[in-house]
Order: structure tokens, then sequence, then C-alpha cells
């Protein structure tokens, strides 16, 4: 089965795409939502310690507001000093002071002043920093490593990573039980239909009353193989009741000819004229059995008589009676019998045989040969018949089992051939289950190979 | 023998009438079922040629009401070969079958058959001391040497000899071997039985006075 023309198959990848892109999807949107909301409070955390550094700003001289000094309170100081990576820190720049920068002791070194004008939120690196300006040239910053939080966000990315894989997963599964149940009925219709075009036209697929889309395509369906199966009754119907309509009147010619012939008829135009007649009964008698014995294999209505026997026998029986024809026309029949029990209904396996070597000893120059083999392989008997005649067209061979097809365009009437042989030849493979192939080369022979199920 | 053929299709009934009338036989025909049932019932033939697909009563009824009252031997011709259909007519009490198309010569050499099973007859070739009679060739040896016996010559031989060990009436010869259209004198026989004497020997058919002739 190609992997990718496979339904099955081409639902699963799309299921699991889908899935695999809303996963996603949800999954940055969380990442970036916790993100979000993390750089947020960590911005008004900023922004409610700035006011206090703000507080901490005091003129050096009460009244003179040109000169400031920075004191901190012990509380405050705290909050800025919470020990460890994590802990907040403050930068404070005073122009006019004579320390113009003072740090916290959790501040990194070398923190650029911020420029004027610029967002009041910044971000360095791993540091994520509020500032303000309370003054002309003053600039209170506070500010904070965020490490903790990437690595918490990386953790957190990985846990989605982990849950939307398990998700994946367990849906695939899902959809993989899904796809199959939906798909059973499929399955249910296509063994059906296969057992009826290898003609079991009986079948029908089991409907469930469910009004679903699939028990309405099984009831279209059943409803198109019910009628398939009423014309090919009818059409075996129309063939046996057509072959049984001709009896009779080929019965009277018969019998009137062989009168007429047994009266002791001393002309010999009349006389050739009775035995003309005579043969062409004769063929017509023929063509109506064959035609019969199809109708009947086509309704499938006399079922075989199948029984254990050795097809290497049933040969050997059919070789021997058909040796005089061989014999009549300068053919030499070899035979490679090997024992080959297989069920099968003797009398018609016997037609079988005795039609293709009659074909292969007719469809042959004289002094050729034909050759017959029977052997087990793979747990079917096979029948192999070859001949080195003349062999069949390329253009041929599609059509050689079927009925009244003929390979010469000169319809011979001669030799009792009816053209009606091969298509029954096949019909009675086929009701055994079995299988006949042919091949051929021109002007090398041709091989006609049977398998039958042991 | 006298045989009754039972066939519709007026073309086909005319030519088994004329082709077993060439083989000696006195034929009577019947054209529909119950014609065919009323002359079966009436006359005691030798064997009955029976269509199954007949207008106003089919073979097998026509079959199934003469064997309440009659053996006959019966040979069914259909145009219907299915096993089912076969299997049927000899359990209705056919003595056997021929499916149409078929060769003349098979349907003689059925009613032959038939003709010598019901008399017990086992084989084709009846030996009386030393006349040979082969009921298949419908030829006669005479310690043998040939003997050239007419056709009526000839069935009158083989009714009397299947009939071997029995008295046989006039009647019955009468009936058996001239059809219903035979406008046979009664001394026509005698002529017969006469011949037969001077060519198989005086005492190879015995005459039972008041009752009729046998073959010991």
């Amino acid at each position: 089965m190609n992997f990718f023309a496979s339904i099955r198959w081409r639902l699963q990848l799309w299921h699991g795409l889908l899935l695999f892109t809303v996963l996603c999807g949800f999954g940055i949107a969380v990442y970036q939502l916790e993100n979000g909301r993390q750089a947020r409070r960590l911005d008004e955390e900023l922004q409610q310690r700035l006011p206090l550094l703000v507080e901490s700003q005091h003129p050096v001289r009460p009244g003179e507001g040109q000169l400031r000094a920075f004191t901190i309170s012990a509380r405050n100081a705290a909050l800025f000093d919470q020990g460890g990576d994590g802990s907040f820190y403050y930068v404070v720049w005073l122009h006019h002071s004579q320390t113009p920068v003072i740090y916290s002791t959790t501040a990194p070194p070398d923190v650029p002043l911020p420029q004027a004008g610029a967002p009041t939120v910044r971000q360095r690196g791993q540091l994520h920093e509020a500032f303000l300006f309370p003054g002309p040239n003053d600039c209170v910053l506070a500010g904070r490593s965020v490490a903790a939080e990437t690595a918490g966000l990386r953790q957190l990315a990985w846990r989605l990573a982990g849950i939307g894989l398990a998700v994946l997963l367990l849906g695939l599964a899902m959809g993989a039980w899904l796809v199959a149940r939906a798909l059973r009925p499929i399955h249910e219709i296509s063994v059906t239909a296969g057992k009826i075009s290898t003609g079991d036209l009986t079948q029908r697929i089991p409907v469930e009353n469910t009004g679903s889309e699939l028990s309405r395509l099984a009831a279209v369906l059943n409803s198109t193989f019910a009628r398939l199966d009423g014309a090919f009754a009818q059409q075996a119907r129309f063939t046996a009741d057509a072959a049984h309509e001709l009896r009779t009147p080929v019965s009277v010619m018969l019998t009137h000819l062989q009168n007429g012939l047994a009266s002791g008829c001393e002309n010999p135009e009349h006389r050739e004229a009775f035995e003309a007649g005579q043969r062409a009964a004769q063929r017509m008698r023929r063509l109506i059995e064959s035609l019969l014995e199809l109708a009947r294999l086509d309704a499938g209505q006399e079922s075989l008589q199948r029984n254990p026997l050795d097809l290497a026998e049933t040969v050997a029986d059919v070789l021997k009676l058909l040796l005089p024809l061989a014999a009549g026309q300068v053919i030499t029949i070899k035979s490679d019998l090997a024992a080959t029990p297989c069920r099968a209904d003797g009398d018609r396996l016997t037609l079988v045989i005795t039609n293709l070597v009659t074909n292969a000893i007719y469809h042959n120059h004289r002094g050729g040969e034909v050759w017959v083999s029977t052997r087990l392989a793979g747990g079917m008997a096979v029948l192999t018949v070859s001949d080195n005649g003349p062999g069949i067209g390329a253009e041929h061979l599609p059509h050689i089992f079927e009925r009244f097809y003929r390979v010469d365009s000169v319809r011979t009437s001669g030799r009792g051939r009816t053209g009606l042989g091969l298509a029954i030849t096949k019909a009675i493979v086929q009701a055994h289950v079995g299988t006949i192939e042919v091949a051929s080369e021109a002007g090398c022979g041709t091989t006609f190979t049977v398998r039958l199920p042991e | 023998m006298r045989l009754l053929v039972v066939e519709d299709e007026p073309d086909l009934l005319a030519g088994l009438v004329s082709a077993l009338r060439r083989q000696s036989y006195a034929v009577d025909a019947a054209t529909d079922g119950e014609e065919g049932l009323y002359k079966a019932k009436c006359a005691d033939y030798d064997a009955i040629v029976l269509d199954v697909m007949l207008p106003r009563l089919d073979g097998w009824e026509l079959l199934a009401r003469l064997r309440e009252t009659k053996a006959t031997p019966v040979l069914m011709l259909t145009a219907r070969d299915r096993s089912a259909d076969r299997v049927r007519g000899l359990d209705t009490g056919a003595d056997d079958y021929l499916v149409k198309p078929f060769d003349n010569a098979e349907l003689f050499a059925r009613l032959r058959a038939i003709i010598r099973r019901s008399t017990r007859q086992t084989r084709s070739l009846l030996v009386i001391g030393e006349v040979q009679l082969d009921t298949a060739a419908r030829t006669v040896t005479r310690a043998g040497q040939s003997v050239t016996l007419t056709a009526r010559e000839y069935i009158v031989l083989e009714y009397l000899a299947l009939h071997r060990g029995e008295v046989v009436t006039r009647t019955d010869l009468h009936e058996h071997l001239f059809d219903e259209n035979g406008d046979t004198l009664s001394n026509v026989l005698d002529v017969h039985i006469f011949n037969l004497r001077k060519k198989l020997g005086q005492d190879f058919i015995l005459t039972r006075r008041g009752h009729g002739y046998s073959i010991a």
C-alpha cells in the first residue's frame, strides 16, 4: 500500500499536524502570557521602590535646593538588599552632590546613566531596571536581575513542551482509533465488493440502520449489487432458456436428417446435403451444450462436486484418450506428471484438461510437441500445458478467454470447435477458486498455467 | 415391439415415429399428455417415449398416473438436463432419460436396453439352442449360419424370444407388433410363423392350441 495514498495515513498525518499546530500556538501563548505577567509584576515592584529612593534625597542645607544628599533609612535599604542574586538594587545620580553616583551594595558595577526622555523601564541583559528623574540632572534607578525568572520560564517552556508532547501522542492514538473506527465500514464495503467482483453476487454489505453517510453509501451499493446480480441472473437465465428452446428444433433436424440418411438415399448429392445438414446440427448441439454449461457456471446454480483426487492421474487418463487425436495431427505429447492431490470436480477438471490439450494439439504445426506437467507449488496444484506451435499474437492474448473470440478471423467451423472452450475452461477454474494464465510468444508457442487450491 | 411416442412438437413426433418404424417397431403417437395417458393405459406397450414438456398434462404427471396401474418401461425425453430434473424423472419411475438433441442411434440403443431389462434379459445376445439372436444388430444366426429374415419376421421372433418360456397369445402378438394404424389380417401372423419355422426349424416355435405360441 502506498503510504501517502492511504486515506488512513493521510487522515492521521493531517490530524497530527493540526494537533501539533494547536498545541504549539497554545504553548507559545501560555509562555508569552507568563513572561508578560512576570515582567509587569517586576515593573510594578520597581516602580513602587522608586518613590522610596526619591524620598531618601534631601537638600544638604535645608532650604537650599541646589545640593542634595542621599540617606536611605535601614528599613528602606532592606527592600533593596535581600541578599542573593535575585536582590533588588538601586543606583542614584546626584549631579551636584559630592558623590554623584550612589550604589546599593547589591548593585552591579558600571550601571550607565539612563538617557533623559527614554522610556522609564529598560532591560540590560539579565538586568531589569526602572528609573526616574526627580530633579534636573538627578536620577534614581531601581533594578533587579531577572535570571531567576528566566530560568523559571525556561522550566515552564520545558514543562509545556512535555505536556504538549504527551497530549500530541494521546491525540494521535485516539485519532488512530477514531480513523480506524470510521474506516471500518469502508473496509467492510471493500471486502464485500471484492467478493462480488470475484463472482459471488449474492454478497451484501451489512447495513446498520443509523442513517450515517456510510450506511447510506452501503445501501446504495447494495441496491447496485442487487441490480447487478439481477442482470447477471437474467443473462444466465436467458442463455439457458435460449439453449433449451434451441434443443427441440435441433432434435427435429437431427432426427429427420438421420432418417434421411438411414433411408438409404442413393443420390450422392442428396446424401452429401443430408450429411452436411447433420454435421451442422451436431455442431449446433455442441454449441448448445457449451452455452448451457457456461450459463450454469455463471449462475452458480449447480454446485461443483468437489472430491479429493490426484490431478496427475486425471491428466494421464485424458492424455490416453487424446493420443489418437495427437497421432492424427502428427503431434508428440510429452508429460511430466508428479502426484498432485487437489479437491476438484472430476468431470469438469477432465473438461479443462481436454480443452487445453486439444487446443495445444490443433494450434500446432504438424510434427510439433505438446508438454503437459503437474506439480505442487505454493500450496496450489499447478497444471501447465505448452506447445511449440505458432503462438498467439500479443494483441489477442487479453481476449482469448472471451466467448466466441477467434484468434484467426476465419471462423473454422470444423474440428468441433465451438469458440467457447477456453471461456468454459476459465469459468470452471474460477468456480474452483483457481486461476488460469496464458503466456505466448509468436513463433515459439503458448503455455497455459492452471492453479487450483490444493 | 409396440411403442408409444408422446411428443407435442409435430415435426419431432413425425421424425421419431418414422425412425422407429424403420427399426421395425410398431409405433403409436400422441401429441399431448392426456391423449398419451389414455393410450398408455389402454394398450400394453413395450416401451413409451415420453417428452417432459407437454400441453394439458406434463410428462411428470403422466408418468406418476401411469405408474398407478402399469409398469411399462418409460424413456423420458427432455430439453432440461439439470441433475435435479434427472433425479426427479428417475424417482418418479422413468426407466431412462435422454436429453435433446440426441442421436437416433442412441435413442434406439436405450430403447432396446429398457425393453430388454423389462423382460429380465441382461444381454443383447439371445441364445436359444443353435439359434442366436443379436437384438442390437438385429441379426439371426442358426448354427453359425446367418439367416435372412424380413423385418416383420424378425420382430415376431424377437418378441417370442424375449418372452421365452411364456405362452404368447395371438392377441399379444397383434397388440405388440402392429400399431393402431395397422389393418393386418389375422392370417398374416400365421404366414410369419410358417416362414420362421421354415428358416429356423419346425420345432423352434411351438403351437399351444387355443392359447398361442412359445419358444422353449
